[in-house]
């Protein structure tokens, strides 16, 4: 019964979605207040409808109904409760179902954000982001439809991918969807802009919070994705420029420009088409990295489903969407003219830069990403692209925006003097250069030349980026949070910029074979292997190794790897065991059986490692309080909506 | 108006490029299957010749054989075929038919006019057992080896390609199967 209602819930979800796109688009169109009305009832239908559907599948997974074939495929009834309800998106269908939920609270979001809006411009935005959902729903019921159902019922299910069972993938996926997801608010915001063929800097403002929340989501999504694929595969790396890696990492990319660049056009009214381009360009590769990870165009380590008829479904719909935004583009975007000008030297020619270094970022990591596709249909042969292309092309762009990042955050609107700005980076610059040198060559030496560049830029961004927000303290001035938000955000691609340089340049990775009571020394640290003993979990067996770690003689941890063979799906899974010490994130993981009770046994030390994360969550905060600033929520409209006045309809 | 028009031609471009990709990944093969280096799945199913007898799993280890799903409603599985009798008239391995979502009247009449290259087909009306060995969508073919362990995979329809380049190669130097 279940299942059946969920799936009608779904249905009724996708007529609501249609009725939302229709009465938005159309009654803004024709200016039918009637029509506008009807729009916000059918998003809350629609919000309803989607949430009772999840909470359908839900409730199969948690009662172990495996007569539906997606809880049979993705659940066991020896799973714990939590993984029961975390297996929802454990697969393709349920990641589907996830995505469309999300977009519904986020829509949802927007209406009650919305009531500061213009009348038309709010129903626009709202009928387009009902075409992404409408989409959406039909891939789902077209060609993924969870609540299939078995006949006759499976006695068990197969079980949760094991790599999945972890506490981590609990909450990755959904962060990181809120991120791609709310980019569709900043990508309807652009359509219901060209629509409307007018942009001011009123559209800029309301466009920005909700940019950065979703930049913040994406971001603390991609952490933690990181952070998973570090502790949970096994591998020792925290980033792999996997395809999927990358299908996160490009909209994180050119959001991160167009948070920029809204600046700017909040700020002076310029770079409006700019704008609206990176506005669709950042939803577009959010829906392109649900393509390359769900089609099985590009196969990753990460895609757990692959197949070609949704692969042509998904690219129907990127079609209809971002070639009918590009089109939209093409015919009003000459419209939007801006009136003001800049000097070099400017804060907006640095923030220029910014966005084009920033693209061409995202274009070298796309390009990678799609050269083994692209060499693959021209028959140039299979061509596989790792890190050796990836960390100098993305450096190539990063270094310059990091050396131009301080020096931009002091440059004044306008004007291209600097004035007594250029002492204060001089002496920043000069302070940072030697504690990064001392950092390099002092702590972790022997350091190379690149990492001493490195770390003296981040040690610039972070001395040059507190200057301000100091200085108004000092002079008693309030610190808004949008000062405070960007301060922050500052400070933590700071921090990642020295801890990616420590750890690129001072990791130690040794592979041991040790017999009990054996002893290995690598980085200053001793580790002596008593042994494997056999440990039981609730769905898997296991071998736990026990290895005390100690440094210059003071014990530091027991340290517990495993290698863990699930019953179901006979997969052999690595758990590695970490220990922070001193700033320092020992690894270990348990390799083969030797035999004679040697076994192998993988050993990293890596400076500073957590800190990328860290660094991560610092920008994601700063994102946050950023966009909860005063000057988004006091931005209520003066004009009037222009209902009547539908003559400036052009087109 | 021109420049404005320029992400418009890009965006057209990769669509072309996505298009050629998707319409190749099926024939490539290269959707990994988590069964890759791991036991083949256990099944006991009627056989389609004669109902009252099993076609099962265990019985079959030992030796090298060729797992493939099909059914009369695909139309790629007509297309191998052909491929197939010339494997099985090769004599190298036993082919186990999986017969997937099908009625037995329709595979009984479609193995009599194309000819069988089946050793045994097991019937599986409810696609449960397909399910258990992760098939997508029809035809799929498995190499299995005397110790029951799935070395290979193949999805869509086996060309002689396959045969002699993928399959072939693997059965006589085990050594080099993964």
């Amino acid at each position: 019964m279940l299942p059946e209602l969920g799936h009608f819930a779904l249905i009724l979800a996708l007529l609501l979605a249609a009725l939302q796109a229709f009465f938005g688009i159309a009654g803004a169109h024709y200016a039918r207040a009637r029509w506008m009305g009807a729009v916000v009832p059918a998003v809350a239908g629609h919000a309803v409808m989607v949430a009772t559907a999840v909470g359908c599948l839900i409730a199969c997974f948690v009662g172990n109904d495996f007569s539906v074939a997606y809880v049979a495929e993705n659940s066991n009834s020896a799973l714990p409760l939590f993984y029961r309800v975390t297996a929802l998106w454990g697969a393709h269908e349920g990641s589907l179902l996830l995505w469309i939920l999300l977009l519904a609270l986020w829509t949802v979001a927007v209406v009650i954000g919305a009531q500061r809006l213009p009348e038309r411009f709010a129903a626009r935005v709202l009928g387009v982001l009902g075409i992404v959902s409408l989409g959406f729903l039909l891939f789902t019921l077209a060609t993924s439809n969870p609540f299939l159902r078995l006949d006759p019922p499976a006695p068990d299910g197969r079980d949760l991918n094991p790599i999945l069972q972890d506490p981590g993938l609990a909450v990755h996926p959904p962060i990181l969807y809120t991120g791609y997801v709310g980019f569709a608010v900043a990508f309807a915001f652009a359509c219901a802009a060209m629509l409307e063929g007018k942009l001011d800097q009123h559209w800029a403002r309301w466009t920005r919070p909700w940019t950065t929340v979703a930049w913040a989501f994406l971001t603390c999504g991609i952490a933690l994705g990181s952070f998973w694929a570090y502790y949970e595969l096994g591998w020792g790396g925290f980033w792999f420029w996997d395809p999927v890696e990358n299908a996160s990492f490009m909209p994180w990319l050119v959001g991160t420009a167009l948070i920029h660049s809204l600046a700017v056009t909040d700020k002076r009214g310029l770079f409006k088409s700019w704008t609206l381009l990176l506005a669709i360009v950042a939803f577009s590769l959010s829906m392109l990295g649900t393509f390359l990870v769900r089609s099985g165009v590009l196969v990753s380590v990460h895609s757990f489903a692959a197949d070609p008829a949704r692969g042509v479904f998904i690219l129907a719909f990127l079609v209809i969407m971002v070639g009918g935004a590009l089109t939209l583009y093409a015919w009003r975007a000459p419209l939007l003219k801006s009136q003001a000008g800049f000097e070099l030297g400017a804060r907006e020619s640095f923030l220029l830069f910014n966005n084009v270094l920033l693209v061409i970022a995202a274009a070298t990591v796309f390009a990678g990403t799609l050269a083994p596709l692209i060499s693959d249909t021209l028959k140039l042969g299979t061509l596989s692209v790792g890190p050796p292309y990836f960390n100098p092309t993305f450096m190539l762009s990063m270094l310059p925006l990091m050396a131009l990042l301080s020096v931009g955050i002091h440059a004044n609107w306008k004007r291209g003097r600097l004035q007594d700005k250029t002492r204060l980076l001089l002496y920043t610059f000069v302070a940072a250069a030697v504690l990064g040198t001392g950092l390099v060559y002092g702590i972790y030496a022997p350091g190379s030349l690149l990492s001493a560049v490195g770390a003296t830029l981040g040690i610039w961004i972070a001395l040059s980026s507190l200057v301000d927000p100091l200085e108004r303290l000092w002079r008693g001035l309030s610190l808004p949070r949008a000062v405070l938000g960007m301060t922050l955000a500052h400070l933590g691609i700071a921090l990642a910029v020295i801890a990616l340089t420590t750890v690129q340049s001072f990791t130690v990775e040794r592979d041991v074979a040790l017999a009990p009571g054996a002893s290995a020394h690598v980085a200053g640290y001793d580790f002596r292997f008593d042994g494997v003993r056999p440990v039981e979990g609730a769905n898997y067996q296991a071998l736990a190794a026990s290895v005390l770690v100690s440094y210059q003689g003071t014990r530091v941890a027991l340290l517990e790897p495993q290698k863990r063979q699930y019953w179901v799906q006979r997969q052999v899974t690595s758990e590695t065991a970490i220990k922070m010490h001193h700033g320092n994130n020992v690894l270990l993981a348990l390799g083969e059986d030797l035999g004679a009770g040697r076994w192998s046994l993988r050993i990293q030390v890596r400076p500073l490692v957590s800190l990328v994360w860290i660094a991560a969550f610092i920008m994601a905060l700063g994102g946050s309080l950023a966009a909860s600033d005063r000057r988004y929520r006091t931005a209520r409209v003066a004009e009037a909506p222009a209902l009547a006045g539908t003559l400036e309809q052009p087109g | 108006m021109n420049r404005f028009l320029l992400p418009l031609g890009i965006f057209l471009l990769l669509v072309v490029v996505l298009a050629i990709g998707i319409k190749h990944s099926p024939d490539k093969g290269t959707i990994a299957s988590p069964l890759l280096g791991k036991p083949a799945p256990q099944f006991a199913l009627p056989s389609l010749a004669d109902p009252s007898r099993q076609v099962r799993s265990q019985d079959l280890k030992g030796r090298w054989y060729l797992f493939n799903v099909w059914g009369t409603w695909c139309g790629e599985c007509r297309a191998e075929h052909a491929t197939l009798l010339q494997v099985s008239r090769a004599g190298v391995l036993p082919v186990i038919g999986l017969d997937w979502k099908d009625s037995d009247e329709e595979a009984r009449a479609w193995l009599s006019q194309l000819g069988n290259p089946y050793q045994a087909v097991a019937v599986d009306r409810n696609g449960r057992t397909a399910i258990d060995w992760g098939v997508y969508g029809a035809p799929e073919t498995f190499l299995v080896n005397p110790q029951g362990v799935v070395v290979y995979k193949h999805i869509g329809a086996v060309t002689l390609a396959t045969w002699t380049h993928e399959i072939l190669p693997r059965v006589t130097a085990p050594a080099t199967g993964s």
